[in-house]
């Protein structure tokens, strides 16, 4: 083993122990090729098992190991110890309560993603018999960007306004909704326009535009967002040219 | 859920805040660098900005509906990130503070209509 260590410094908060969180600083053989998360499992193996974090495929894909790491929300499974040769500083995800450690709770950010209505709602009812839903490869592309959503929570850290303001529906939950919207087999935007138009709606948004930024599957949720702003300009000013009690109307 | 839900009435300030913020990157630049610089420089003829133009300029219609546009729309532009800004430095500035920003928005587009209106045809 090479004889490099590297500092790895992790916010810690044991809710039987700890009054508020208290950082902890570790030494970890350095390589190069050495991911945070990578490290972070190295202390919980080798130097400290109570130390706390999510993560499961180390590839990008299931979302789990979201973090603020210096400073920025980041996947821990990709991110590097060598681009940071001052020491790395580890915390829990921004804007989320700590459960424990590097481990916070995403329970209100589930209750968004359930409230965009998440799931394709067919502009006719078929029977099984008449077969599949039919989609062309352009209709897909469409909506293919912000189906490339994997619930990191690193758009919610990222994000000032959800900061301010814990009950905005936020930026990924957006980009959800804005990729059932744009879906050709869909027929449930009129149903998903009353949270967008709502006051936990768009326009909590002040176009900072970090949420793209930091999203580590290139959505665009500020383009969702943005999107949605103007659909929801056009509804208020027009909404009374509509015959009124629609559903999912809200006044 | 649904029912709880409150209509925000923010698209009537967004759209003129967007409306603003465009003219202002459109024209805005070149409005500072004409009366600001390229006139008292004399790099434009002099009678320019005379007041014989300019009244001239305030008493066509078409001249009117610019400087409405110019003044009003900037006007509603500057109030709306002043009060969203107040928000995002930590000022959670309420009903108070909405009504100072935007008030001042109204009061500056009325006083336009009022002078375009007095300064003739």
């Amino acid at each position: 083993m090479s004889a490099a260590m590297a500092k790895v410094s992790v916010l810690r908060y044991r809710p039987e122990q700890d009054e508020v969180p208290v950082w902890q600083d570790y030494q970890v053989p350095y390589s190069d090729d050495m991911s945070v998360l990578t490290a972070l499992n190295y202390i919980k193996d080798e130097l400290d098992g109570t130390l706390s974090l999510r993560w499961s495929c180390r590839q990008a894909i299931c979302g789990s190991c979201g973090m603020m790491i210096g400073g920025k929300p980041s996947l821990a499974c990709k991110t590097f110890l060598r681009d940071y040769p001052e020491g790395i500083r580890v915390e829990a995800l921004a804007h989320f309560p700590i459960e424990r450690d590097l481990v916070v709770v995403m329970d209100g950010f589930m209750d968004k993603l359930q409230k965009v209505k998440p799931y394709i709602i067919p502009k006719e009812a078929r029977s099984l018999d008449e077969g599949e839903y039919l989609q062309t490869p352009a209709e897909m592309d469409l909506y293919a960007q912000f189906a490339g959503c994997i619930n990191c929570g690193l758009c919610y850290a990222a994000c000032p306004q959800v900061g301010l303001n814990p009950d905005f529906i936020g930026p990924g939950a957006i980009a959800l909704l804005h990729r059932y919207n744009l879906d050709s087999r869909d027929g449930g935007s009129a149903e998903r326009m009353a949270l967008i138009n709502s006051e936990v709606g768009v326009f909590n948004c002040t176009a900072v535009g970090y949420c793209s930024e930091v999203c580590p599957k290139m959505v665009d949720p500020a383009n969702a967002v943005n999107v949605g702003k103007m659909n929801s300009a056009r509804d208020y000013f027009f909404r009374f040219m509509r015959p009124a009690g629609e559903k999912g109307e809200c006044r | 859920m649904n029912q709880a839900l409150k209509r925000s009435h923010e698209p009537i300030f967004w759209l003129l805040f967007g409306a603003g913020g465009m003219l202002a990157a459109l024209i805005g630049a070149m409005l500072v660098l004409i009366t600001a610089f390229a006139v008292p420089l004399g790099l434009l003829p002099a009678d320019a900005f005379s007041y014989a133009n300019m009244l001239a300029f305030a008493q066509n219609l078409f001249g009117k509906a610019f400087i409405l546009a110019v003044v009003a729309l900037f006007f509603w532009h500057a109030v709306h990130r002043i009060f969203h800004s107040l928000h995002d430095v930590g000022i959670h500035a309420g009903t108070g503070a909405r009504v100072l920003c935007y008030g001042t928005a109204l009061a500056g587009t009325l006083l336009t209509v009022w002078a375009l209106w007095t300064i003739g045809f």
